[in-house]
């Protein structure tokens, strides 16, 4: 499936700009991650891409079908999740998928077996007739996904799904997800750099409504600096290579970016003076600084969390 | 697949009404209270002798209170909880989650209306096509408030603002307008200030088929071209010009 856009641009109010000449144009399946600072433009975009949300100006494409001219075709291959989308209270799991799937056109009959394949699948199975309001917060966020994998859509949109879950319950997310990409393109929006790296077939690093750059994690990777990460477990070492970046972190640590050659070059000093060490490559949030910077770039022009 | 209609409308009047009823019963007693509240407030106050008008103001009050609560309620669905965001997504229209929620909110009503039926027999005399125009003038004023109220909700960012909107229209159309009491009690000039509320109209039309007053044939005729109008107004700002899709 691909999604392509050019020269998407939106401003908010006549001057909030949440993107700015987004051109890119790639070929997807499994998911896809868009990561970016706070007002990077990530929700913007996912919602212009799901249809919610009217570009100012450019073009986008999802499964070559206009976002504004071909909405009605487009809607029936898409579902979303939006950010702070929360299961209504009032109802049970049981009734919030039914009604979704209702209202994308199945019968009150076919609507309840899918909405019970889709609890059951996401673990749900024995709180269906529970009242929402009574579920934990991870059990929300999967009920959501329940919600929209219960449908035939191809093409899931999910505007950070674990926003707020603890580490065990994100890593739950992540299973499901994995297991949801085999037969669906799940476009996916995380402030989690470790998730969007562990579930990402492809990243898009977004920067002030810009395209930093959209690729696999090994292709971003190659393109960065310093590609590699010599971490020391102290923070009293005297190294002098040129070509590297030294950063002393609390934990009695020193991080060294820099090449794989430039790493290596360090390692007899650290094996001489039996000083503890690991060689990793970048993660996502290595890649991530390297793109956008680390110092608060968050747009001034922020509205909210787009 | 097939897309059914049927299945579309049904999911707004399930979840907007008969699973929030079964689920939280006491909300029946909420939506009956407000128009007999005002009701009961004339009947005694006039001891009895308003009780025609007021069943029927009640009516009215009624038809209008549906389109303030979608107005509320879609506003709570779509800022709080997003759920217009994923039915924008979906292949569910404006038009069939309007007529949805529309229909939800005269199910949410039932009780209220088939009590004040239940009065409206009991205490009003009517000839079989006055019920029949008071049926339609009920119906035209449920349709322009359906259509303000989902008009105005899709305006909103948040529930206060919602509950701005509505604290304004509620009285504006139910309380200070003629529909509790006759249009004949306004002294002049304040009764040409009570034409601003569409309410008027219908409550003019009803209160006429009731024998409040008699309503000539040439104010029959404007107050119909004026409320149908109104209704025309609003069920195009409601279609055509409402932000389903945010911009």
């Amino acid at each position: 499936m691909r999604i392509a856009t050019h020269g998407l641009t939106k401003i908010y109010d006549k001057k909030y700009q949440a993107l700015d000449q987004l051109t890119f144009n790639v070929d997807l399946n499994g998911i896809f991650s868009v990561i970016g600072r706070n007002g990077a433009g990530k929700t913007t975009l996912i919602r212009i891409l799901s249809t919610e949300l009217l570009p100012t100006s450019g073009t986008a494409f999802v499964n070559n079908l206009d976002v504004v001219k071909d909405a009605t075709a487009l809607r029936n291959e898409i579902a979303v999740v939006p950010q702070e989308a929360r299961p209504l209270p009032w109802l049970t799991p049981l009734q919030t998928v039914r009604s979704y799937l209702m209202w994308r056109g199945y019968s009150y009959r076919e609507s309840k077996e899918r909405s019970k394949d889709a609890l059951r699948s996401l673990g749900l199975e024995n709180l269906e007739k529970v009242k929402n309001r009574k579920l934990s917060g991870g059990q929300k966020r999967k009920l959501m996904v329940a919600t929209v994998i219960a449908s035939e859509a191809p093409i899931i949109f999910l505007d950070e799904p674990t926003t707020g879950l603890d580490y065990v319950s994100r890593k739950e997310m992540w299973e499901i997800l994995s297991r949801l990409k085999k037969d669906r393109l799940i476009i996916l929006t995380t402030h989690y750099l470790e998730e969007a790296e562990i579930l990402g077939d492809r990243i898009m690093i977004l920067d002030k409504g810009k395209l930093a750059d959209i690729g696999s994690i090994d292709e971003l990777r190659s393109k960065i600096k310093f590609p590699y990460v010599l971490r020391i477990m102290s923070d009293n070492v005297d190294i002098n290579e040129d070509g590297v970046e030294i950063k002393r972190v609390s934990n009695r640590q020193t991080l060294v970016y820099g090449t794989a050659s430039k790493i290596y070059n360090l390692v007899p000093y650290l094996v001489t003076n039996k000083i503890k060490f690991t060689v990793e490559q970048a993660s996502l949030g290595n890649i991530f600084e390297q793109y956008v910077g680390e110092e608060d770039g968050g747009d001034k022009n922020e509205k909210e969390d787009w | 697949m097939k897309r059914r209609i049927g299945s579309q409308i049904m999911a707004s009047i399930l979840v907007n009404a008969i699973y929030a009823m079964i689920n939280y019963p006491i909300i029946l007693l909420n939506t009956l209270l407000a128009p007999l509240a005002i009701l009961a407030v004339v009947t005694f106050a006039s001891h009895g002798t308003l009780l025609p008008v007021a069943v029927t103001g009640a009516l009215i009050m009624n038809m209008v209170s549906s389109g303030t609560s979608m107005q509320q309620d879609l506003s709570h669905l779509k800022n709080d909880m997003r759920l217009q965001d994923m039915i924008v997504s979906s292949p569910t229209t404006s038009t069939i989650y309007i007529v949805g929620m529309a229909i939800s909110e005269i199910v949410y009503s039932i009780p209220t209306i088939a009590f004040l039926i239940v009065l409206h027999f009991i205490f009003v005399k009517t000839t079989i096509l006055g019920g029949f125009i008071i049926f339609l003038a009920l119906a035209t004023t449920f349709t322009f408030s359906v259509s303000l109220g989902f008009f105005l909700s899709t305006f909103t960012s948040d529930i206060i603002q919602s509950w701005g909107f509505s604290g304004i229209i509620s009285p504006l159309l139910t309380t200070i307008p003629p529909v509790y009491y006759p249009i004949t009690y306004i002294p002049y000039p304040y009764r040409y200030l009570s034409y601003l509320s569409p309410t008027t109209y219908a409550s003019e039309i009803v209160q006429s088929q009731i024998g409040v007053f008699h309503l000539g044939f040439q104010n029959f005729v404007i107050s119909w071209v004026v409320l149908i109008s109104i209704t025309v107004v609003l069920g195009y700002l409601a279609v055509r010009r409402s932000r389903w899709r945010e911009v």
